[in-house]
Formats: C-alpha cells, structure tokens, sequence
C-alpha cells in the first residue's frame, strides 16, 4: 500500500507512544512491587524483594489463582460451544428473528456488569432459590463469554462461505463428518481467538463475579479487591499482577502464532 | 441410532438442524439471561419492606417516578453518560492510528509483537492499574512531576482521573476489533485507490473508513458500556464523583432497596438499548 | 434457605433440636420470636464465616498471620470465609445466605435483627464471656430488650487525623472539616457511606445545642436536615471520601488529603511521619463489632465455638491487633503490647465514642414522640450530598 514516508513514521511514533503510555502504570505496578513502601506510596522510598518473597508463599493467592482458571476454562468451554452453535446457526441458516438473537448474544456484554450482576443475583436467589456459589459463578460468567466465541466463529465462516461444505457433502460425508473434517479445522483458529477473549474476559471480571459468587468462591480478582482491604498486603498484590501480566505474554504468544498460520492458510 | 444415521436423518431438514443448533445457545441466554433480567425489570416496580429490608410483591410506581423526577438522578445520569461519551471518543482516537500501524504498517513479525504488547495489560488485574493510576494522579506523583515544569497540575481525583483511568483500562478492547477491521480491508483496495490517484488521507477517509466503521462502533460499545456501568474505578480515582453504577450499588448494598436499585438499572439499561439500536444496521454488533 | 436447618442436623445424628428448629423461626417481630441456643451439641465440621478482611486469618495470606488453624484443630470445624468492604456490602452477602457467622459493626447489627438474619445468642454457653469490657456487652447495637445477639470483637473511634504541616496549630474540635472546612478546600476527607451523617449530628450536638440532639443515631427529620445541610457545605471543600484504608493511608502521605476521619490503624500505617490523630472535644464515633450467628446456620454448634474461641485473650488480641483496634477484654492486653495506643479498656475514653447503630424510626434514644429518620433515608440523603 502507497504510504508516505512521513506518514508511516507519524503512525509509528504514535504507537509507540501509546503504547509507551499503556505500559507506564504496568511500570508504577512493577515498582510497587519492589517498594518498601506498603501502601504503593509515591515515589517509592526504597526497594527490597520481601513482597516477592511473601507473594510466592501466599497460598491464598494460588488457591484464588487456580479458582479464577477453574471458572475461566469452564465459563469458556460452555461459551465455545454455545458460541459455535449460535454462529453455526447464523452463518448457515436463514431464519426469521435473526436479528434478535444477535442482540439477545451481544446483550450481557452490552449491559453495564452491574445491571448483569444484580439481574443474575436475584435471578438466582430468588427464582431458582439456589445457593450462591462456584456454579452460578460460571454460569454468569458463561453468560457474557459466549459474544466473543460467536464473533470469531461468526467472522471466520462467513468470510470462508459453503462452498467447501457444500463439496464435502456431495462426496457423501456426512453432517457431523463434514463438521469434523471440513468445518471445524477451518474454524479452529477463530475458535482459539474467541475461546482466549473469553478466558481473559472471566479471568479479570470482578463486577459480576462480586454479585455472582458463593461463599468461599474467592478468584483472583475477588482476593486482590479483598487483600487490597489487608494491612501490609497491596505490595503482594502488585508482586502477583507483575506475574500475571508476563505470563499471560506465553498463552498469546501461541494463540498468535497459530492464527497467523492459519490466516495465512485461508489467504492462501 | 448410531451418528450415521442421525446425520442421514437430519441431512435433508434443514429447519431441524437448525433448530438442534439454535435451541442450547438461545435456551440458556433465555433462561438464565433474559428471564433474570425480566424479573430484575418487573422488581422496579416492587416496594421493599421498611423493618426487614425484604421485597414485597406490592406494585408501585414509586421508584420510577423517583428515578425520572429526581434531580439527583438526572445530574448524575448526564454525569455518567459525559464520562462513557469521552472515555470512548478518547479511546477512538487513540486506538484508529494504532490498529491502522498494526494492520498495515508494521511487518508481521512486528504485529504479533504489537498484538501481543496490547493484549497483555488486559491481564495485569483491573483493581491494581486502577491503584497504579491512583499513584500517577496523586499531587506526588508521576504526572504532577512530569508536567509541573510547564506550570501545569495533575488533575488529581475527580472526572478527568475517571476519564483518564477508564480510557486507559478500556484501550485494548477498543484496539483489538478496529484492528481486526482495518486487516479485513484487502491491500489491494488501498492499491486501487491510490493507482486511481487518490493521496493517502484521501484513500484512509473515502475507501477505508466506511469499511471499519462497524468495527469501530464495536470497539465503542465495550468502551462505553463498561464506562456506563463502573463502579469501583470512580470510588478509587474519581474523588467525591458518583456515577450511576455508584447510585445502583449503594442501592442493592447499603439501602438493601433492590426495587429502587432496578429502577435505576433502567436508565443504563435504556441507553445501551438505544445505541444498539442506532448501530444495528452498521453490522457492528457482529465485529466485537 | 433451601435446606431446613433442622433436617440437616438430624440427619448428623447430632442432637441440636433446640438450636435448629429455633433458628428456622421467621417473624420480622425484632427477633423476639426465635430464641437462643439452650445447649450445644458435637460440631458439624464446616463452619462459614463472613467477615472484615483481617478478622479471620489462616495463614494463607501471609503465613505467620494465622489463628484459625489453631481453631480448626482443637474443634474440627474446618472455616471458609468471605471478606467485606462495607457493612452494606454484609447485609447483601447476608441475605443472600450461606453464612454461619458474621462480624458485624453497629450500623449492621440491627439491620441483621430486624431482617431476621441472625438469632440470639445464650452468652452462658460461651466460657470466655465473662472477660469482656463490661462497657461492650448489652449495648444497643449488640441486643434488643435485654436479649442478646452476639459476643464484642474490638472497638474503636474514628479519629480526627490531620497533616502536622498544614493543619496548625494542632486541632481539637470536629470544627477543621466543619464550620473552617474551607480552610483546606480540596484537601478535607470523610468516610464514605451514609453512617458518616452521625459524625455531622454529633458535631452539632455541641455547635448547635438548640437542635436538641441527644443521640447521633436518633435523629428527627428537623435535626437529619440540619446535619445533612452541613454536609452539603462540607462536600465542597472535600478532595474525596475514603472508605478502603489504602486509599486514606495513600492520600494522607501524599498529601491529597490533610484532614479528616481516620483509624487508629491508619495513623499507625504512615510512614511519612506528619500526620496525628486526636479525640476531639466534641467526641467521636466509632464502631464496636460483634460476632453473630446466622438465623438459617446449618452449623450452629461451629459458629458457637468460633464465637467463643475468638473472645479468647489470645485469639482476640491476634485478630484485634492485626486489624488495628482495642481488644475486647483486658486478658487480651496480656498477648499485645500497643493496647494503650488504642486506649483499650479505658471506660472513660470509651465513654466518649458514639457506637455506630443502625438508624430505625424507633429513635434509639427513647423518644417515643417523634419518628426518627431511618436508614434507607440516611442512604438517599448521603447519595444526595455527595450529589
């Protein structure tokens, strides 16, 4: 594409700054954790590795962590399959109240967390007279994971059409053969994109969660808002948000690479 | 039945596949969603127990009213709707240069870097960037430092941290859809256009940008919806502000008062309905 | 709620009859229709506990912080727990159920007993009642009618805090954030949440002694309006309204803020070092906590060894001094070494503390006369000061 010289380095520079400006509270974070200073005071009066230490003890923050990627994979792996369904339904079909079920997808992503969070609250308690726990927690959380499946699949099959489809069934495979060798491999990628949105969507929620969770459900975000409230602990939190933002680098890391295979793939 | 011959069943009723593929996903959003939110809708116009705090099924329209009639709400309302309309404006501009650099501009072993460097402050937890920014706009802090030589203040706590905090957390969702729109525009597009003699801001603004239009509308419905609804940001960086996720919240917590709580849930209710609404035709609710 | 308790304790094979079935009793009559526990019987091996963060520690935030371990091994309840930020954000957790016990402060305590969510308590059965503060049992955030709902935790006053440097000379009165606020526009702070409004009522208590207030928490419609009236002057000198301490300990060592409520906590927090506290003329007020036991418990037997074992001196004074407040018995001075920092068991220094109490329209203070202001209107007041 014909762009100026001038042009792509005006662009470039802004990314960079924007970036620059996207990493430089992650930076606060990072010297936080390394601070003396217990309540993330400013500038820090001087550094020490007692909280890193501390937070790789903490056994609260590894229980919470592994609740938060309990409820994560699960609340993903329900919006995979919903998703894939509905997109299957949307792209393939042709049907009255399309529309309507495109917004009835889009809605509890679309509605304020908090509205969601309390709509499902007294759904729960007083509808259904069910307990608060790990299981309506999945389920709200399920609830809003779904648009970001669907989107990525929706995306993918649209922009891909039947044609493929359509030859495997006239060699004679059948449905769910056709959806097995055809279908899926070629929405996998998608799959993995909108199946990673929604991990990292459940992962941080806390709104809905706040409202959503039993007693004795603590994720991640829900022990962090509490430790927050801790004498001496704002340190350790900011130890584990370090750990979490270099390691989320590796899931993406692949999730990349293996949608740019598969673009490439498609394009191809 | 063994798979094979449900599939041969199945094979020429196109309405029954359909409906095997529609009924879990709508069943569930139905049931679970619609419905409680229905309910949460119908207890607006319930009234509560003083002594006890329980909702009674008596049917008012008390809060409504309240809600509609109370120049509290209204400040407020206005207030929030400010807020979610620059927070998403900011989040626009920053965000359009950055996906078009992204999609167009850098090589693809830079983009995945960028993809990536984008996508993993999503991960750093929402409360501790809200207390990072805290830090920032402290009368201490970095921004004070960093702008007082020109004789400038940080803005402290108030609308603009809000703002400012709020854009900040919400960027990546606005970057990652007007991204993925920018790289669904083919090159050869671009090409065409400028072989015809178009100049590059020509090209961007007559070829490109009614093509991510739907992408950017997506990109604004995270941003504004999720300004719309906060609650916990305002109370760490906004000083004495109230949104109106403050007012639903103290509402379901401190005056255990769920109907009038639901009854203010309508205002953001109604405006998400509304934009949705507007930005249906564009195909945006299809790009998030 | 959707198991009866009762059912849930025969199947045990435990003989609780009394605890459970009572507990089931629902009549919003202030509680006067369920009773306490009259026996206890073995324990049931979970017990759930909702509290303040720092009040049930087992180590698995930081492992030398720990005193439920030592719980759960000499009775067998093992405890899950749930932490709160605000005494409202209890009351919802509350209703939503699932909790055996719940620490609340006094401006939660009877909104739990009206809401019949939590029952009496038969202080008799608990051995380490008899060492608490005299000046903390049968008060009226912790019983009704001579009936009581709990066992103290710890108490203490919010204090006045305020930057050495800017705030001179050294106040004494509440007058720094009311009446010469202005002073220090942009830089006062106050507690977030509508219970605050008593501080403004126990201000003019002394300001404006023709309001004829005589408790802060029994406020008629003429004197809430005047308290709220000043709040509203007050809101336009405040930077912000704290509630989580980080965020007050933040502002005080930056110096966003300068003056304004505080905790004894806090003020043992800061590192800058030009920050104190005083108990002004006016007094202050405060919190005592209680521990409760829920009305629907499934495991009352637990939730009776968790109150009692956290009233013990040792148990308490580990809980009370992480969470920076006065113990609630003078045994518990015995494993702390800062009870005069908090003045613990002081009589006369507690004396001086307005005990956070739910506002009811049955004025606390005995007027029968008039209707005082509840708290659902102390909450729309409060939203409409912060405007």
């Amino acid at each position: 594409m014909q762009i100026g010289r001038v042009a792509r380095y005006v662009l470039g520079t802004i990314t960079l700054v924007v970036l620059g400006l996207i990493y430089l509270p992650l930076g606060v974070v990072f010297l936080n954790s390394i601070s003396t200073s217990e309540t993330l005071s400013w500038p820090p009066p001087g550094f020490t590795l007692e909280w890193w230490g501390k937070a790789l003890h903490s056994e609260g923050a590894f229980e919470a962590l592994g609740m938060s990627v309990m409820v994560a994979v699960a609340a993903s792996t329900i919006a995979l399959v919903l998703g894939t369904l509905a997109a299957m339904a949307l792209s393939r079909y042709r049907f009255f109240g399309k529309e309507s079920v495109n917004l009835l997808i889009v809605l509890p992503i679309a509605l304020p967390g908090i509205v969601t969070g309390i709509a499902l609250n007294n759904a729960f308690r007083t509808l259904m007279g069910v307990q608060l726990g790990v299981w309506t927690l999945i389920v709200a959380h399920a609830t809003f994971c779904i648009v970001t499946v669907y989107n990525n699949a929706f995306a993918r099959l649209n922009a891909s059409g039947t044609r493929l489809e359509e030859a495997s069934q006239d060699l004679g495979a059948g449905l769910f053969t056709t959806f097995r060798l055809v279908t899926f491999p070629h929405l996998k990628s998608a799959l993995l994109a909108g199946g990673l949105l929604a991990f990292a969507l459940s992962f941080d929620e806390i709104i809905v969660t706040t409202f959503t969770a039993g007693p004795g459900v603590t994720t991640l975000p829900l022990w962090i808002l509490q430790n927050m409230f801790r004498p001496n602990q704002a340190p350790v939190v900011a130890v584990i948000a370090v750990i979490l933002a270099v390691l989320s680098v590796v899931p993406l890391a692949i999730a990349q690479r293996l949608t740019a295979k598969d673009a490439e793939a498609v394009s191809r | 039945m063994t798979t094979r011959s449900v599939s041969a069943f199945l094979a020429p009723r196109r309405r029954l596949q359909l409906a095997g593929l529609l009924t879990p996903p709508v069943l569930w959003l139905g049931l679970v969603y619609v419905v409680a939110l229905a309910a949460l809708l119908v207890t607006a116009f319930w009234t509560v127990d003083e002594l006890t705090g329980q909702v009674q099924i008596e049917w008012t329209t008390d809060n409504v009213v309240e809600v509609l009639t109370e120049a509290l709400y209204r400040t407020v309302t206005l207030r929030t709707l400010g807020i979610a309309v620059l927070v998403t404006v900011l989040d626009i501009i920053v965000a359009v240069p950055v996906a078009f650099f992204m999609a167009k501009i850098a090589r693809p072993r830079m983009r995945h870097l960028l993809v990536i460097a984008v996508l993993a402050p999503l991960w750093a937890s929402y409360l501790v960037k809200v207390y990072a920014w805290r830090a920032l706009l402290s009368s201490e802090g970095l921004i004070e430092w960093a702008v007082s030589p020109f004789g400038l203040d940080t803005p402290g706590y108030g609308i603009v941290g809000v703002v400012l905090t709020l854009s900040y957390l919400w960027l990546p969702y606005v970057i990652m859809p007007i991204y993925a729109g920018f790289d669904r525009v083919p090159d050869r597009l671009l090409e065409a256009s400028a072989d015809l003699g178009a100049k590059g801001w020509t090209t961007l603004i007559a070829v490109v940008m009614p093509m991510i239009r739907p992408a950017i509308i997506a990109g604004s419905i995270f941003a504004f919806s999720l300004s719309l609804g906060d609650y916990i940001t305002t109370g760490i960086v906004g000083g004495t502000t109230q949104m109106l996720g403050n007012l639903v919240y103290a509402n379901v917590g401190a005056a255990n008062n769920l109907p009038l709580a639901a009854a203010i849930s309508l205002i953001p209710i109604g405006i998400i309905l509304l934009y949705l609404a507007a930005v249906r035709r564009t195909g945006a609710l299809r790009s998030l | 709620m959707s198991k009866s308790p009762s059912r849930t304790a025969l199947r045990a094979g435990i003989a609780t009859a009394a605890v459970a079935s009572l507990a089931a009793c629902g009549t919003s009559d202030s509680g006067s229709g369920s009773e306490a526990a009259a026996s206890l019987g073995a324990a049931e091996g979970t017990v759930s506990i909702l509290a303040w963060p720092g009040y049930v520690e087992d180590g698995s935030n930081d492992p030398e912080v720990d005193w439920v371990s030592a719980f759960e091994e000499s009775t067998g309840c093992m405890v899950t727990s749930k932490t709160y930020g605000t005494s409202d954000e209890a009351y919802q957790l509350m209703q939503s159920g699932g909790y055996d016990v719940v620490a609340a402060s006094g401006d939660l305590t009877l909104r739990l007993i009206a809401g019949d969510l939590v029952q009496p308590v038969n202080t008799d059965l608990l051995e380490n009642y008899d060492g608490i503060f005299d000046f903390l049992k049968d008060k009226e955030w912790n019983s009704v009618d001579g009936v009581s709902y709990g066992v103290p935790h710890g108490y203490g006053a919010n204090l006045l805090m305020y930057n050495t440097d800017e705030v001179t000379p050294a106040p004494t009165s509440w007058d720094v954030v009311f009446d010469k606020a202005s002073d220090y526009s942009g830089k006062v702070t106050a507690y977030d949440s509508p219970i605050y409004i008593a501080d403004a009522a126990m201000y003019l208590m002394t300001h404006n002694p023709d309001l004829g207030i005589e408790n802060p928490y029994a406020l008629d419609q003429d004197q809430f309006d005047a308290a709220v009236e000043l709040l509203k002057t007050q809101r336009d000198s405040v930077g912000e309204y704290w509630s989580d301490y980080l965020k007050e300990i933040q502002a005080f060592e930056t110096g966003d803020s300068v003056v304004g409520t505080t905790w004894q906590v806090i003020q043992n927090s800061i590192t800058s070092g030009n920050t104190e506290v005083v108990l002004p003329d006016e007094g202050a007020t405060g919190w005592s906590d209680t521990w409760m036991v829920a009305s629907d418990s499934e495991a009352p037997n637990c939730a009776y060894a968790w109150l009692d074992y956290i009233a013990s001196p040792e148990a308490n004074a580990q809980a009370t001094a992480y969470f920076g407040e006065a113990p609630s018995s003078q045994e518990a001075c015995d494993f702390r070494d800062d009870c005069e920092a908090y003045h613990a068991g002081d009589a006369e220094y507690a004396e001086q503390i307005w005990y956070w109490t739910t506002p009811v329209s049955d004025c606390v203070d005995g007027r029968t006369d008039v209707e005082c202001v509840d708290y659902s209107e102390w909450t729309k007041a409060w939203q409409e000061i912060k405007g």
